[in-house]
């Protein structure tokens, strides 16, 4: 990246400033000729819908900071006051608010689309772990969101999570007094959490950065797993790319602004509509949707500790998944038993977030433990097991001829899809 | 890469639509935008305008009262007769600003006294209402001084006179009037 | 040919995925978390202004806010509206000449000042003023109804599941406890109300509020009416929101079609 680019421009504005500061090459070569995997189906699309949200995010929520007020007697009615009085104020809380979940249903199809077809095997390990980092800031970033506008969930989900830090021996207490800024959620509580709030998109843009740098270097991986060959495997990425992912962002857009205008507070909890009442604890606290399956797990242990641990792990485990997966094999799509196996975790996963948003009673708790321990079992000894005995199917000899092969009528492996039929070979 | 075909039609056919939904999109991309910064615009309460109702029983002749309205100084001053004798002797063709800048009456409207002194429904000429705010660069002028018997401004040096109408110094306009009306004898409605 | 219909599955199989995302989380975040009191199931009213081309119904926010003043007034605020939203775009579209005098005849007076001499004196509304509460704190609010807080009215909508179905089943819900439940002294019997019990006794009968419309002076009407009401004091903007709501839907699916049609022509003779 650093050095000189080789690239001549014709316009003599452009040339001067690249050969001082070569952005505008490094824009051509790494977005505009940057040479894709021609086979991407739609589920690599996610990346750059994930972009555009960190873009609606950031621009919403520095309109919307010019008129919040965090201070816990004026937050709630600050957040009223931008719903009536300023001009598009609903639009553009709505579209905060609702921005935060789809930017989830995003990530979270971006983060199975990886593991579908093994996008976090080597060269790409680091790449992975960049975006589970990305995935950390995300959750910080959304929990201390949802404390701004001071109702009560925003209070008592605040006050849960933060009390599960106390979990940690000997420093446990002095710790979440520090993180409180007092003796429980306050005042000096919701400050930082909004200067922290608008901070941290920040950060998760200079690691997004990282994200694609890291990404570039190997290239994208594809459908097939079979690393690109040759010039015939791929095309530039514009304008093949960038005209499919405009394609892919406005259906998305379309289910969000169906979201945004008719069913606007539909993936919320009504009561967040409540002012906060420290005094009054509402009768079920819940997360938001996107938190579910991390709560089902932290609640299924019944040690305090014991379940604080289990949550974080839960994404510890996502960290060295490059090593536990054995299997030199990337894509699922020729790893049948595999297959299986992930569609049985997608199952667990939605089970899980399902679990999250029940009373912690009778079946529910077995049914979590059932899960949560079943989530383990596939990341810690199913991966590790498959590698070594799974019977995986031929792979093509590159992208291009993966391709040339799709007979009519679909379900060649180079598409997605659970169903896919092995391709005919020869 | 793509081939292009060679036929002219079909080139302009995929031109055409490549033009349709760049255009559209930018459409799309300018009318998102407009929400975004209309919130910067004053939100509805501001502009709810917090009217204000002033008790003028206590403001002798020949003295001033100064309210804050709309974030602004309003000067409230009970004229002598002198004062309106003095503005009304102005020749409307000496002012450096002719016009009368008075919310309550047409854009264009003379500066005369009447004018200046001229309320929403009704006019008591011994009443002056006027924004304290100096029309050169926002300062508030001083009371009851200057070469016109009126107002000063310290900054720069403007010069107002009994009817709040520049005279001399760099102040483009007279002082705003703003819209007001008398509720009763004693209660006037700003804004 | 073949690559569109290649397209179209995935297209629909990106479709079906964001579909099954957005069906799951709303089935997640919307199974109802039942209340230690089993939630009777609600009364479903059809409000003008449900679905996605609802408006409000302007007579029936008028005749709301009658019986907002009328009737609740005296012991639930409404704190984030002020007289001047009642003439707003959207909502029971009184003028603003009505709206003043509404502020002015409002059963209470605004809290204002201090005044010269440092005190706080009271005096008749103006549209810019925001509705005045009938109790100085929740405390003193407490203390007037046996120890139980008259919620405000202006987010109430929204902050209980069932919106204004819940409010309209709640009002006409009322009923005699039945045997085998053993009231609490000072609560009244409600099937609606979490529990069962609730602190307030029916605020509504028949005739209370005059309505000079023609519509029936019920208590089913009135309980109609004030969840409308309700409704729109909380979501004064939702006729805005459905109008700008369907100019972008439609915007959307017509750029998604032209990007189609584009993306198709650019890939056709792209083996993938």
């Amino acid at each position: 990246m650093s050095g000189h680019s080789t690239i001549h421009f014709k316009n003599p504005v452009v040339r001067w400033i690249d050969t001082r500061l070569p952005v505008i090459s490094a824009m051509k070569v790494n977005a505009l000729d940057f040479p894709t995997p021609k086979n991407l189906n739609y589920f690599w699309t996610f990346g750059g819908i994930l972009t555009l949200f960190l873009g609606i995010q950031i621009v919403t929520g520095i309109v919307l900071a010019m008129h919040y007020t965090a201070n816990v007697g004026l937050a709630f009615n600050s957040v009223e006051h931008i719903m009536r009085d300023v001009n598009y104020g609903w639009l553009l809380r709505y579209m905060h608010a609702n921005g935060a979940s789809f930017f989830f249903i995003a990530v979270y199809i971006h983060i199975f689309r990886g593991l579908y077809y093994g996008s976090y095997k080597a060269p790409r390990e680091l790449l992975w772990m960049i975006g589970v980092v990305i995935l950390l800031i995300m959750m910080a970033t959304a929990f201390m969101g949802y404390v701004l506008p001071w109702g009560q969930m925003s209070f008592w989900g605040a006050t849960v999570i933060t009390n599960l830090f106390s979990a940690i021996p000997l420093v446990g207490t002095p710790i979440v007094e520090w993180l409180w800024g007092g003796f429980a959620v306050g005042n000096p509580t919701l400050n930082r959490f909004y200067s922290l709030h608008y901070l941290l998109p920040f950060v998760l843009a200079a690691v997004v950065f990282l994200h694609i740098w890291a990404l570039h270097v190997p290239g994208n991986n594809n459908p097939s797993g079979v690393e690109v060959k040759s010039d015939k495997d791929t095309v530039p990425f514009h304008p093949y790319y960038t005209v499919k992912d405009s394609l892919a962002i406005v259906v998305f857009l379309l289910f969000y602004a169906a979201f945004v205008f008719y069913m606007p507070n539909y993936l919320g909890h009504t009561d967040n509509y409540i002012p906060a009442n420290p005094l009054v604890t509402p009768a079920h606290i819940v997360p938001e949707w996107y938190f579910l399956p991390f709560y089902a797990i932290l609640r299924a242990i019944p040690d305090k500790l014991g379940g604080v641990i289990a949550m974080f792990a839960a994404i510890g485990v996502l960290f060295i998944l490059p090593w536990l997966d054995t299997s030199r094999v990337k894509s699922a799509a020729f790893r049948p038993l595999y297959r299986q196996f992930f569609w049985i975790l997608v199952l667990v996963c939605i089970g899980l977030g399902y679990l999250g948003a029940k009373p912690a009673e009778g079946g529910y708790v077995i049914a979590s433990r059932i899960l949560t321990a079943y989530y383990f079992l596939h990341f810690l000894v199913i991966l590790p097991l498959l590698g070594i005995f799974e019977k995986t199917r031929p792979l093509p000899a590159s992208i291009s001829e993966s391709v040339l092969s799709k007979g009519s009528g679909g379900g060649a492996a180079a598409a997605a899809g659970a169903a896919s039929a092995p391709e005919n070979r020869g | 890469m793509a081939h292009a075909h060679t036929d002219t039609e079909e080139t302009t056919r995929r031109d055409f639509l490549y033009i349709a939904t760049g255009a559209v999109a930018a459409v799309g991309a300018g009318a998102t935008l407009w929400p975004f910064i209309d919130q910067m615009n004053p939100d509805a309460s501001v502009q709810a305008l917090a009217s204000i109702e002033v008790d003028i029983s206590s403001i002798e002749v020949g003295q001033s009262l100064t309210v804050m309205w709309r974030g602004k100084p309003v000067f409230i001053r009970h004229r002598t007769e002198e004062e309106i004798k003095e503005a009304d002797a102005v020749d409307i063709s000496d002012l450096p600003d002719p016009l009368a800048r008075n919310a309550n009456l047409p854009a264009n409207d003379e500066a005369t006294d009447g004018n200046r002194a001229h309320g929403a429904e009704s006019s008591r000429p011994e009443w002056l209402l006027m924004v304290g705010v100096c029309t050169h660069l926002g300062c508030v002028p001083l009371g009851e001084q200057g070469e016109y018997d009126g107002w000063f401004c310290p900054c720069h040096g403007s010069h107002y006179d009994t009817a709040g109408r520049i005279r001399k110094g760099p102040a483009p306009r007279n002082l705003d009037v703003p819209v007001y009306n008398f509720v009763s004898d004693t209660l006037v409605r700003v804004g | 040919m073949r690559q569109s219909k290649n397209n179209i599955m995935n297209l629909s199989r990106l479709a079906a995925a964001a579909i099954a995302g957005a069906a799951l989380t709303g089935a997640i975040a919307a199974s109802p978390v039942l209340a230690a009191g089993e939630q009777h199931a609600l009364k479903d009213v059809a409000f003008s202004f449900e679905g996605p081309f609802g408006t409000f119904d302007r007579g029936q926010l008028q005749r709301g806010y009658k019986v907002y003043v009328e009737v609740c007034a005296g012991c639930h605020s409404l704190d984030l509206l002020a007289f001047r939203n009642l003439s707003q775009e959207g909502g029971p579209d009184f003028t603003p000449a009505q709206v003043r005098v509404l502020a002015e005849e409002f059963p209470r007076e605004v809290l204002d000042g201090p005044d010269a001499f440092g005190d706080m004196f009271e005096r008749p509304g103006k549209a810019s003023d925001h509705f005045p509460p009938p109790f100085a704190n929740e405390a003193a609010a407490r203390a007037s109804n046996n120890g139980a807080y008259p919620p405000d009215f202006s987010v109430l909508a929204k902050a209980r599941h069932g919106g204004a179905d819940y409010i309209y089943s709640l009002l006409t819900g009322y009923d005699e406890a039945p045997a085998h439940v053993e009231m609490r002294e000072g609560m009244a019997y409600n099937p609606y109300f979490p529990g069962g019990q609730i602190a307030m006794a029916q605020p509504l009968s028949d005739e209370v509020v005059e309505y000079t419309d023609g519509s029936p002076m019920t208590v089913e009407q009135y309980s109609k009416d004030i969840a409308a009401f309700m409704m729109w004091a909380a979501e004064p903007k939702l006729e805005e929101r459905k109008r700008i709501g369907f100019q972008v839907m439609v915007f959307l699916v017509v750029l998604a079609g032209l990007l189609y049609f584009t993306k198709q022509k650019l890939w056709r003779d792209v083996d993938h």
